[in-house]
């Protein structure tokens, strides 16, 4: 019987779930544990209706498996248009307080959804499908493990629905990117290991003998996030059948495990596994080798080596030892360098094909993004320094530099990255439209661009008003009077992210189109033919 | 094994350690040959589809 043993696991599983929700110890456990049942429940019904007593069909064991890599690749464009429609909310709830629902839809409610939903499920579900669909490419070999794919890609998804419905319900640790309780951490920890053994058994059965480097960045980012996510979410739950747990740390150690965790996500979920697809997808698409690859594993170490040690640099000016902060700095200043060198050999590799970006609007958002990884690798380790520090904390100044590095590297390599694959997977000769990936493009660009400015002069307004003296010692500034400032330019944010999600909304159509197998009739975008002279 | 002995292993054997490795890595890559073996390694996702 097929799905047979799923059905019965998944059975007991809603069991499970729904003795939960029968017996939790608080209100808001009961109705998680509602949310738990009803989307196992329902999933087990559709595994019912698609089962059939036929013998299973022989499984080609030289082919490579992209079902799960079809499935991602449409959930990676899914949770990108809810995660930046969320951000497009709060970023209004901000400028017009009013907009602001409660109890569910409270801004503090929100913002986690929007950051675990852009960060998590859109980057997360893209570094899913893509680093699948790399791992198989790269050692000619099919995934590991039989179905243990789609249990890491419905494992996954079941771990976005209990985080973001948890964050709805007011559950949460309270820890930056790792708001999820407990019981949630407890299963993304099941997947991960899963996901861990799928791509680490695909690397071992590989029939090309060389590991190739997007396949080194992948491994890293899936080895350290399973170890960040397990030391920073170390917890006692107040009840096991409670959504209350207490951290393991306490006081600055805590703090400091938080952002040890909070900038390695960064480092390792944002910047190796996207830096892992850079080098596979980029080198695909303008159909060259990377240009220097004893570069890339050089860069490849020192990111790893620097990375881990640049966390403390969230907590400058706070009770953490002085050595600590400034341990923090340097490296993070270090850093510049694997990145760059990241930079420099993603942009070298069109050498000899840079017309490509004038031609091919998916390289030219590669080529974009890539800029945007330089720029805001430039922009975080100088913001990192004490005395720059000293102005740009906790204004919007840090929120624009985020935004820069996930809309402009982490958006725009994904969205590149997608448009290659979508084809490719669906067999389709070509996408609907490069004409919507051009308005893509610049939608997605202009808004980075409307949206960091903004960002920019919101955000060191903001940190001059808090510092301003008078000339005997007084704050000039009110705080709500430094709030009221921003007022405009947190208008002009919202519209930046509004065109960015128009542009995630364009993409959707086309991604759409494509599975559907249409291709739309258009004139190509001037210049991706060469213009014929006559002769004379 | 307290705070300040994982310190003091921290930031000199540990340290040193950690310098060796990254220093080994980087001569492994410019080691004689090592070129070769880059450009073909360079070339594998572009072998096929």
């Amino acid at each position: 019987m097929r799905f047979g043993t799923e059905i019965v696991l998944l059975t007991l599983f809603a069991f499970a779930a729904l003795v939960a929700a029968g017996f939790g110890a608080d209100e808001p456990f009961r109705q998680h544990m509602w949310v738990l049942f009803f989307a196992v429940a329902g999933f087990t019904a559709i595994l019912l209706r698609n089962t059939d007593f036929k013998p299973a069909a022989p499984i080609d064991p030289t082919a490579y498996m992209d079902g799960p890599i079809r499935y991602g690749a449409i959930a990676t464009v899914f949770w990108g248009v809810v995660g930046m429609l969320v951000g497009v909310v709060i970023a209004l709830q901000l400028a017009y307080p009013d907009l602001n629902f409660g109890p569910w839809l409270n801004f503090g409610r929100l913002r986690p959804v929007h950051t675990s939903g852009v960060v998590f499920a859109f980057g997360g579900n893209a570094l899913l499908c893509t680093s699948l669909y790399v791992v198989q490419r790269t050692c000619r070999a099919r995934l590991f493990g039989g179905n243990l794919a789609w249990f890491v890609f419905w494992g996954y998804q079941l771990f976005i629905v209990m985080a973001a419905t948890g964050y709805l319900l007011g559950i949460t640790e309270s820890r930056e990117y790792a708001e999820p309780e407990w019981y949630v951490d407890i299963w993304l920890t099941i997947v991960w290991v899963a996901y861990l053994i799928l791509f680490l058994g695909t690397i071992l059965k590989r029939k090309e003998p060389h590991i190739y480097v997007a396949n080194w960045f992948y491994l890293s980012f899936i080895v350290t996030i399973a170890m960040l996510h397990v030391v920073n979410n170390l917890s006692m739950p107040a009840s096991l059948v409670g959504s209350k747990s207490y951290s393991a740390f306490s006081g600055v150690q805590d703090a400091l495990t938080q952002w040890w965790y909070g900038h390695n996500a960064v480092g390792f979920f944002l910047t190796a596994g996207f830096l892992g697809m850079m080098y596979y997808f980029v080198p695909k698409q303008v159909n060259r080798p990377v240009y220097s690859y004893r570069l890339s594993i050089i860069h490849f170490w020192a990111l790893i080596f620097l990375y881990i040690w640049a966390g403390p640099h969230h907590l400058h000016y706070t009770a953490l030892p002085d050595w600590a902060q400034t341990l923090g700095m340097v490296f993070s200043i270090m850093l510049w360098m694997p990145s760059w060198g990241g930079m420099i050999n993603g942009l070298m590799t069109l050498s000899g094909a840079w017309d490509k970006i004038r031609t091919d609007p998916i390289v030219r958002m590669m080529v974009a993004a890539i800029a945007f990884y330089g720029m805001s690798t430039f922009e975080g380790p100088m913001m990192s320094i004490k005395t720059v520090n000293s102005l740009s904390h906790y204004t919007d100044w840090t929120i624009g530099h985020v935004h820069s590095g996930a809309l402009g590297w982490v958006g725009l390599i994904t969205f590149g990255a997608i448009y290659y694959m979508v084809p490719k997977l669906w067999n389709r000769e070509r996408l609907y439209s490069l004409r919507l990936v051009t308005w893509h493009f610049w939608l997605a660009t202009l808004g980075i661009v409307v949206y960091a400015a903004v960002m920019w002069v919101s955000g060191i307004m903001q940190g001059l008003m808090w510092r301003e003296y008078d000339e005997q010692g007084f704050l000039v500034y009110s705080f709500a009077e430094t709030v009221a400032a921003m007022h405009p330019y947190y208008v002009m944010r919202a519209a930046g992210g509004a065109m960015y999600l128009t542009g995630m909304l364009i993409m959707a159509w086309n991604v759409t189109m494509t599975i559907l197998g249409y291709q739309r009739e258009e004139q190509s975008s001037p210049g991706s033919a060469p213009a014929l002279q006559p002769a004379e | 094994m307290d705070y300040n002995l994982m310190r003091e292993f921290a930031d000199s054997w540990g340290l040193l350690a950690m310098a060796l490795f990254f220093i080994g890595c980087v001569a492994f890559a410019f080691r004689p040959g090592g070129r070769t073996h880059a450009d073909q390694a360079a070339q594998i996702p572009l072998k096929d589809d």
